[in-house]
């Protein structure tokens, strides 16, 4: 099986790699990148634990193909603090213990990011529902709602 | 002297139904040898276990002493979850 | 140690920022299968189709000539192991952990382990597995636990001979054990009673559902050494069991702990461990073994089903006169149900002087039952919540009132012999009866269920270093893994006795070769236990502290305090001395005796009983029986909360996870015994958008065996949600349902059938 050579921008980086057909991004970011932030919980696209933005939009890296990247956009956790400075809402997490085991942190927050950024002003409902395709199970998903909420609210009186 | 229950499931495999005892001993190991010496077999049976002393659970019992008014109680092991 | 002493904190219950939390939200923590080695292969495993099976033979050599393929085992590279327990196996009989491992004669459950590689690429790996020639013969299965005890099912095993019946039986069976405890006469008390309530339930298999699947990295050397990079809830376990199970010197193995991505008792045992350390011995390379989601379905360890009876009866006042219950619980493929701990703590919230529960284990074709959250635990407590919450009807009682007037409290004596000690149980039913949703009220197909729980929490052993930098600062160390915030609890108990800043106090997760002996993250002893040793070893560097500096003032260590993290004169008669800090008398150690190294190895006992109380309200919807739940309500005796936010933390997971129980989760088997639903879209978890916030009230009940009163906190928040929200959809819709999960068709049926 030959492979495919592959030029795409990661965290706005040039990036190129070899990929062979049956690869996931989330295999390209993880073995062959080292850009084990995001996490594979389910390769089947239901725990979100490898949440990515791919040109902008979330998904899950496991559905998406190493080899579709030609050309395109990735955004992984590692980009999302900007130098020394955690995001809002990486800060907010720390502050407000919405994580336990951590795992699928990353995850939750590379796709809460994508949420503020389309809606600043999300309802809990809304935040719910949008964090939906998103498990966790270790806090019941209060602290983490909270936590989006808060962080939302920080991010407007900021603005 | 120090008051023993055991666990139905001693007094019918071990001891003929008899499941409190009045017992004169030191400490877990003297009073699991001297349950072994009235009926051979059970202290292999006693030590997979817990056991607790005036209402203490101790997971691994072997040491701990028994005061002469002490009440102690076989258990079978506990697990955990998290 | 000094039992509990009450005084006042400084950091002990406060809230700050996790020690590894910076590491969390960057992606920068490194879970199992985040370790990558030079050279590394990836293995994979291949797993029984059939529920029950011989295996006449397995043919690898297809898969051994693949372009790519390093090495191929089967059970016969597994050293056969003695089937029994022997003193010092601590209850593990390591023939069955290994032939579960890899299975040898027969395979036991779909999804059983037959065959592993390791080879260059993942693809590779596939491929060789599908390369591997098993022949099998079908054996008729069973799944079920009532079908499982009935004689002539299907027989698992030759070997298992049920313990706790008289006669010993001369025939093998599935049924591994019956057990039995009493207190007084339950059937001569039944006859006192105005109102008895008999019921039978069902509940199906679950899965702890942590997001992180199985990993593990094994390195083996010419020298006979290995290292094993791994998460699980005990590193220390790892190396025991794949020592014992690979015939090898426990101290030749080092496990080097990786992040758990959540466990919950399900990563308490190993799966993969020896398999890649095998695998790594052959190919002479390092290999990663990450398991599939389906893997971790079919092949680890979930929680059993039940099939329960319970009977209670009480007089008008709704004073309970006896109680009985009888709990089948499935075992999966090996013998290691939780069995005896659910009929311990079925009745645990109650006072009763006539119980007596029974307990049956049978093994099924089904993948071994492990720990799960107060293991078995939630199960007993749903059917016994449920049957109180019909006597509580049946006697036009409100079920609070019921629940207090019988309520559990200091001197109680329990089923299983020994009496409570100060516990919360109480102050957790009037936290619930006094908050506000009792005053909200309730709309058309709405319910409000309650229901209170128990949970032992365990001790046991634990150790743990504080090294003093030269500037004061502290790096301490334990080998807990740190699962949902202990690193943090680990760090204030430590800034609490050293009066140092708690950003001065950095903790790590040592490996085996690192730090001593720490039993597994189980049981909620972690804070407890390991947090004793923490406390113990801090005291170490404290009277360490006072002993140089009253060699520094020429006095007797006795006239030397420790207060606010700095050494003083204890009273008049030291001297007028200047206090030390902690940073002071770093910076002289070597003149005063070298480093400054506390360390505690402990066995603690007393570890205190947990009680929860839950309340929730649900909508159901009758078109479609979905349930929607509106509010939940949480009281817990957390005996001191060390970091109030991990405290909440533990009891809104485990109400989401009752929640799932209650509501969704089960295991589905065919009838040819595979299961059907081995991904989180069909095995579907609680998300975000099924759930209300959680309010989460802790109580502070000392534990006496504690100095600052910790109870474990971990398990008791999954014991209520089962009975709470069982409770609240029979009171919205009039029907009591007795088999969980309640899914929309099943509780449509019951409403239709209540018409």
């Amino acid at each position: 099986m030959s492979k495919f050579h592959i030029t795409t921008t990661v965290n706005g980086e040039a990036v190129e790699y070899l990929c062979d057909p049956k690869q996931t991004l989330l295999d390209v970011l993880r073995d062959e990148l080292n850009l084990t932030g995001s996490k594979e919980g389910c390769s089947s696209g239901d725990c979100g634990a490898c949440s990515v933005t791919l040109d902008g939009r979330l998904v899950c890296s496991c559905l998406v193909l190493g080899v579709e990247m030609q050309g395109r956009s990735v955004e992984t956790i590692e980009n999302m603090a900007q130098g020394e400075k955690l995001h809002p809402l990486q800060q907010k997490f720390l502050e407000a213990a919405a994580l336990q085991c951590g795992f699928c942190t990353p995850g939750f927050l590379v796709a809460a990011k994508a949420l503020l950024e389309k809606n600043p002003n999300p309802t809990e409902s809304e935040a719910r529902y949008w964090l939906a395709g998103n498990l966790c199970r270790c806090t019941g998903y209060d602290k983490i709602i909270r936590a989006v909420l808060e962080t939302a609210a920080d991010m407007r009186g900021s603005k | 002297m120090a008051h023993i229950v055991l666990g139905d499931e001693f007094g019918r495999q071990f001891t003929g139904g008899q499941t409190h005892f009045d017992l004169d001993v030191r400490d877990v190991r003297h009073l699991i040898r001297t349950l072994e010496g009235m009926f051979p077999g059970i202290g292999e049976q006693l030590e997979a276990g817990a056991i607790a002393i005036d209402n203490e659970i101790i997971p691994d019992p072997w040491l701990n002493p028994i005061q002469p008014n002490s009440e102690v109680f076989f258990l079978p092991p506990i697990k955990g979850g998290k | 140690m000094a039992g509990y002493e009450d005084k006042s904190f400084k950091w002990i219950g406060t809230r700050p920022v996790r020690p590894d939390g910076v590491d969390k939200v960057t992606g920068r923590a490194n879970y199992g299968a985040d370790m990558k080695l030079p050279g590394q292969l990836t293995g994979r495993i291949l797993r029984s189709p059939h529920a029950h099976a011989k295996i006449l033979s397995i043919d690898t050599s297809k898969a051994e000539k693949l372009p790519g393929v390093k090495a191929v085992i089967t059970g016969k590279d597994f050293p056969e192991m003695h089937n029994g327990v022997l003193p010092g196996d601590e209850g593990v009989n390591f023939h069955y952990l290994s032939c579960n491992i890899m299975a040898r004669n027969k395979v036991l459950y779909d999804g059983h382990a037959v065959a592993a590689v390791a080879a260059a690429s993942a693809a590779i790996a596939e491929e060789a597995l599908a390369l591997i020639e098993v022949k099998y013969e079908v054996l008729p299965h069973v799944i079920d636990v009532d079908l499982a005890l009935k004689p002539g099912a299907p027989l698992l095993h030759d070997d298992i001979f049920t313990t706790g019946v008289t006669p010993k039986p001369e025939k093998p069976s599935n049924t591994v054990q019956r057990i039995q405890m009493q207190l007084g006469d339950p059937d001569a008390a039944f006859k006192d009673a105005d109102v008895v309530v008999e019921r039978s339930f069902k509940t199906k298999a679950v899965h702890q559902g942590y997001i992180e699947p199985h990993a593990v990295v094994a390195e083996w050397s010419e020298d006979g050494q290995c290292r094993i990079w791994c998460s699980s809830q005990g590193h220390f376990m790892v190396r025991t069991l794949t020592a014992r199970l690979l015939q090898m010197e426990v101290a030749q193995v080092r496990v080097i702990p990786a992040e758990i991505g959540g466990g919950f008792g399900g990563k308490t045992i190993i799966f993969i461990e020896p398999t890649a350390v095998l695998l790594a011995r052959k190919a002479k390379r390092p290999v990663r073994i990450v398991m599939s989601r389906d893997e971790v379905f079919r092949g680890t360890g979930p929680a059993p089903g039940t099939s329960i009876d319970v009977k209670i009866g009480a007089k008008k006042d709704g004073m309970l006169v006896a109680a009985t219950g009888e709990f089948r619980y499935q075992a999966g493929a090996f013998p290691g149900s939780p069995v005896g701990a659910a009929c311990m703590a079925a009745f645990g919230p109650y006072a009763l002087s006539h119980v007596r529960v029974v307990g049956y284990e049978a093994v099924t074709n089904r993948p071994l039952c492990y720990s799960y959250r107060a293991p078995g635990a939630p199960l007993s407590s749903f059917a016994v919540e449920s049957v109180m919450d019909e006597i509580a009807q049946k006697l036009n009682l409100d079920p609070m009132d019921l629940r207090i007037k019988n309520g559990s409290k200091e001197g109680t004596q329990m089923v299983y012999g020994p009496k409570l000690k100060a516990v919360g149980n109480l102050e957790c039913l009037k936290a619930i009866q006094n908050h506000p949703i009792n005053k909200i009220p309730l709309g058309p197909n709405q319910g409000r269920g309650l229901a209170a729980g128990f949970w032992f929490n365990l001790g046991g052993q634990s150790s743990a270093v504080v090294n003093i930098a030269e500037d004061g600062t502290a790096n301490i160390m334990t080998g807990s893994p740190d699962i949902g915030g202990s690193r943090a609890s680990m760090a204030l108990m430590a800034a609490e006795v050293l009066g140092i800043d708690y950003s001065k106090v950095r903790p790590i997760v040592g490996d085996t070769s690192a730090v001593g002996f720490c039993e597994i993250t189980h049981g909620s002893r972690v804070t407890f236990a390991t947090g004793m040793a923490i406390i113990q070893a801090a005291e170490d560097v404290v009277l360490q502290c006072r002993q140089r500096v009253a060699k520094m003032w020429e006095v007797d260590v006795e006239a030397v305090k420790w207060e606010d993290g700095h050494a003083r004169p204890a009273g008049a008669n030291a001297g007028d001395q200047k206090p030390l800090s902690l940073a002071q008398i770093a910076a002289k150690a070597a003149r005063t005796g070298g480093p400054l190294v506390g360390s505690a190895a402990i066995n603690a006992g007393g570890p205190g009983p947990a009680f929860g109380v839950h309340i929730c309200d649900v909508e159901v919807d009758p078109e479609t029986g979905h349930v929607t739940v509106l509010r939940y309500v949480a009281a817990q005796d957390a005996g001191k909360a060390i970091h109030p936010s991990y405290v909440e933390g533990q009891i809104q997971g485990g109400v989401a996870q009752g929640v799932g129980w209650a509501l969704n989760e089960e295991y589905i088997y065919g009838e040819d015994g595979r299961l059907q639903n081995s991904g989180f879209l069909d095995y579907r978890i609680p998300v975000a958008s099924d759930l209300p916030m959680i309010d989460a009230i802790i109580l502070e009940v000392p534990n006496p065996g504690h100095p600052f009163g910790v109870r474990g906190v971990g398990e008791v928040p999954i014991v209520p949600p089962l009975g709470a929200i069982a409770n609240a959809v029979a009171r919205a819709t009039g029907a009591r349902m007795t088999d969980l999960p309640l899914t929309p068709p099943k509780i449509r049926a019951a409403i239709d059938a209540k018409k």
